[in-house]
């Protein structure tokens, strides 16, 4: 496979020392033009990598933030089509940072495959998470998606053993995304010194950078993940912020991108100091 | 979608991935892959060992009180003025419907695991009550999810759960029905995939699910075969039953799914018809999709959202279906049918008055279709039909709809 952005970017960020900072939104919560905005706000405030939801009715695996995210996106009439035209949009003013779709299988199997690949191809996506994939259906999306040049992001969880591992990783590519837990999105943060053993053993397996994920909410904490990590996932406390700007008739009462934009900028801060705090201890 | 060339069996399925044709499979986060490998593993042993299989007959002879009858409906049939109508009694089993042949099951396999904690989803609370029953009997904790909007309208099922020790936690994450529950039920699993078993109601699910739910439902069909071959020497010419997800209906049709003269009508909850959102009838009605770790036909819109199912019967309440009937139906095996809400009460009615039998709604519907069909068969032919629960849970929901105070 040719190099991707995300392929680009991991080579910069090492020259760099310092760890990505990956975050996550909910596309069209609480509508398009909004999530837009927020979207554009990302790389401006500090993200280096884009992790763009993609509402499901039924998202098994999210916490209660995440399932309110995607109702509100579902509510204001996101489909998987305009997801894939908010990142056609996006990309007209950002050609660098590396958007990756993330969710569930089902939208995608009803969109079709062959025409979701295409479409997201088109619209400047680079790689994909979804949830409900396993490698024992690898043939359902992964093969296809690498097939047309798109990586396969998978999740690797402490119930992934050494055993298991190999078979994870085989068709993964961009990198390898760590759930720092076994249970659902937003819950909260392990024993960091946990996540970095948990770290070292998947790369004594492969040569992928390796994000954490799963109960990052503060700078403090993206220090400490990124130490170990070569990227941090932040996804519930940013669809936090973009609630607790919604009154409960579900208007506005301040600007989401820019209560985004604050809490991003601190978690950037926090993943800028990860290895220096480290290097100094 | 190709029809699937007519295989030699219909009884060989699943395939080592846990497909049925292009159906089921194990579409599941990652976190849970490892447990379902596990299970797989301790189930396949399980199935091939004589001493599981002799405690589960044990126990299914003992505690739920097998084989259960097959009943030889005299007055319905003289009513009906067609084929001779059998049922088998399942509401005749403890906790009064099928849901305990597959609880025991499980339970024996989560013992075999060595797990310690018992989580299960319910809709009606037909299966949340099997769960916590099961749970009391091998002394194990049981958290039984049930959607909020249910908790409200099965009430004596809810406290049925609490009285059996069972934790029942309300669902009010999407619409708080029966596939939030499932949702829910799998973030628990998710989270403490140490010591948790996960007890699904239903033959859905990420493989082996779907397999080894059929397989403890199974009795059900074994036995139809050996006491109809009692009662009248021969095979049934049709076998009716009633599908939600499904469990019942497998369990009685997957022993003669081979014997060619046997026809197979499964069916579902038409509700207040199906032009409308107001229905379950996925099979009839709805498209394959992936959802709750198996591919089958579901209720969905066209961005492949999952719509909320409605059916008078809460335990037919569920937009999709276990993946191997969506296999017999493509197969042409097995008929689906919908039957609306206001034919399954009229049936409810009539079995009352005419046999002194009061069913659940879910086999209600399965009786209305028995109706309209046994009339137009001839007096020599044989329907035996799954009475899979018993009415008592619903009195509240019918007297509502009669306008009748309780």
């Amino acid at each position: 496979m040719t190099t991707t952005r995300i392929d680009r970017l991991f080579t910069k960020l090492k020259a760099e020392n310092r760890p990505a900072l990956v975050t996550y939104f909910m596309g069209g919560d609480p509508d398009y033009e909004t999530s837009l905005s927020i979207m554009k706000a990302l790389p401006v405030a500090g993200s280096d990598i884009i992790e763009l939801g993609m509402p499901f009715s039924d998202p098994m695996a999210d916490g209660p933030a995440i399932q309110a995210a995607g109702l509100r996106a579902l509510k204001g009439g996101q489909t998987l089509d305009k997801t894939l035209r908010m990142a056609k949009s996006f990309r007209q003013d950002n050609d660098h940072t590396p958007i990756v779709m993330m969710g569930y299988y089902n939208p995608i199997y009803i969109y079709g495959v062959d025409r979701f690949l295409t479409e997201a191809r088109a619209s400047g996506i680079d790689g994909l998470i979804i949830v409900d994939l396993p490698p024992e259906m690898d043939e359902e999306l992964c093969v296809p998606a690498l097939r047309a040049g798109i990586n396969f992001i998978r999740l690797a969880t402490p119930t992934t053993d050494d055993k298991r591992l190999p078979k994870v990783l085989e068709n993964t590519s961009g990198f390898v995304y760590y759930v720092s837990m076994t249970g659902i999105t937003g819950s909260a943060l392990p024993d960091t010194s946990k996540v970095a053993g948990a770290v070292a053993r998947i790369k004594g397996h492969t040569k992928l950078p390796v994000c954490v994920g799963f109960g990052v909410k503060t700078a403090s904490q993206a220090r400490a993940i990124g130490a170990a990590a070569d990227g941090v996932v932040v996804g519930t406390a940013i669809v936090n912020a973009v609630a607790n700007v919604l009154g409960p008739d579900g208007k506005t009462t301040a600007d989401p991108a820019e209560a985004v934009a604050t809490l991003v900028r601190g978690l950037a801060d926090g993943v800028r100091e990860a290895r220096i705090t480290a290097a100094a201890e | 979608m190709n029809k699937p060339v007519e295989p030699n069996s219909f009884r060989t399925g699943p395939d080592e991935q846990g497909m049925f044709g292009i159906f089921g499979g194990r579409f599941v986060a990652e976190t849970l892959m490892p447990l379902i490998l596990e299970l797989e593993e301790h189930w396949n042993a399980a199935k091939n060992d004589p001493a599981f299989k002799a405690e589960l007959q044990q126990l299914g002879a003992h505690y739920t009180g097998r084989p259960s009858p097959l009943y030889f409906a005299e007055r319905l049939t003289e009513h009906l003025g067609g084929a001779k109508v059998y049922f088998k009694r399942e509401e005749l089993n403890h906790t009064g419907s099928h849901k305990v042949n597959n609880c025991l099951g499980q339970i024996l396999l989560a013992k075999r695991m060595g797990k310690t904690r018992i989580i299960a989803e319910t809709g009606a609370g037909q299966h949340g009550v099997a769960s916590a029953t099961v749970a009391a009997r091998f002394g194990l904790p049981c958290v039984v999810y049930m959607g909020a909007t249910d908790v409200e309208r099965q009430a004596p099922n809810v406290f049925r759960m609490r009285l059996l020790g069972a934790e029942v936690k309300p669902v009010t994450s999407g619409h708080g029905t029966l596939k939030d529950a499932m949702n829910e039920a799998l973030r628990d699993w998710v989270t403490n995939v140490e010591d948790t078993y996960y007890l699904i109601g239903t033959a859905a699910g990420p493989h082996p699910y779907p397999e080894l739910v059929r397989d403890f439902q199974s009795v059900i069909g074994q036995e139809t075969k050996e006491q109809i071959l009692a009662a009248e020497g021969r095979l049934p010419d049709m076998l009716v039953a009633a599908v939600g997800g499904g469990s019942n209906a497998i369990g009685l049709f997957h022993p003669f799914l081979d014997d060619k003269g046997v026809a197979m009508v499964g069916v579902e909850a038409g509700g207040k018809g199906l032009e409308g959102d107001e229905h379950c009838a996925s099979l009839t009605a709805g498209s394959p999709g992936v959802l709750h770790g198996n591919r089958t036909y579901l209720l969905q819109d066209s961005d492949g959202q999952i719509k909320e199912g409605h059916s008078i019967s809460a335990g037919l309440d569920y937009p999709g279906i276990g993946p191997e009937h969506s296999w017999l139906k493509e197969a042409g095996r097995v008929e689906y049918v919908p039957i609306m809400d206001h034919e399954a009460l009229e049936a409810f009615q009539l079995l009352t008055r005419l046999e002194g039998i009061i069913p659940a709604l879910e086999p209600s519907h399965a009786l209305a279709e028995v109706i309209k069909r046994a009339p137009k068969m001839g007096k020599d032919q044989i329907i035996v039909m799954n009475l899979s629960g018993r009415g008592d849970k619903d009195i509240f929901a019918v007297a509502k709809h009669l306008k009748m105070d309780v």
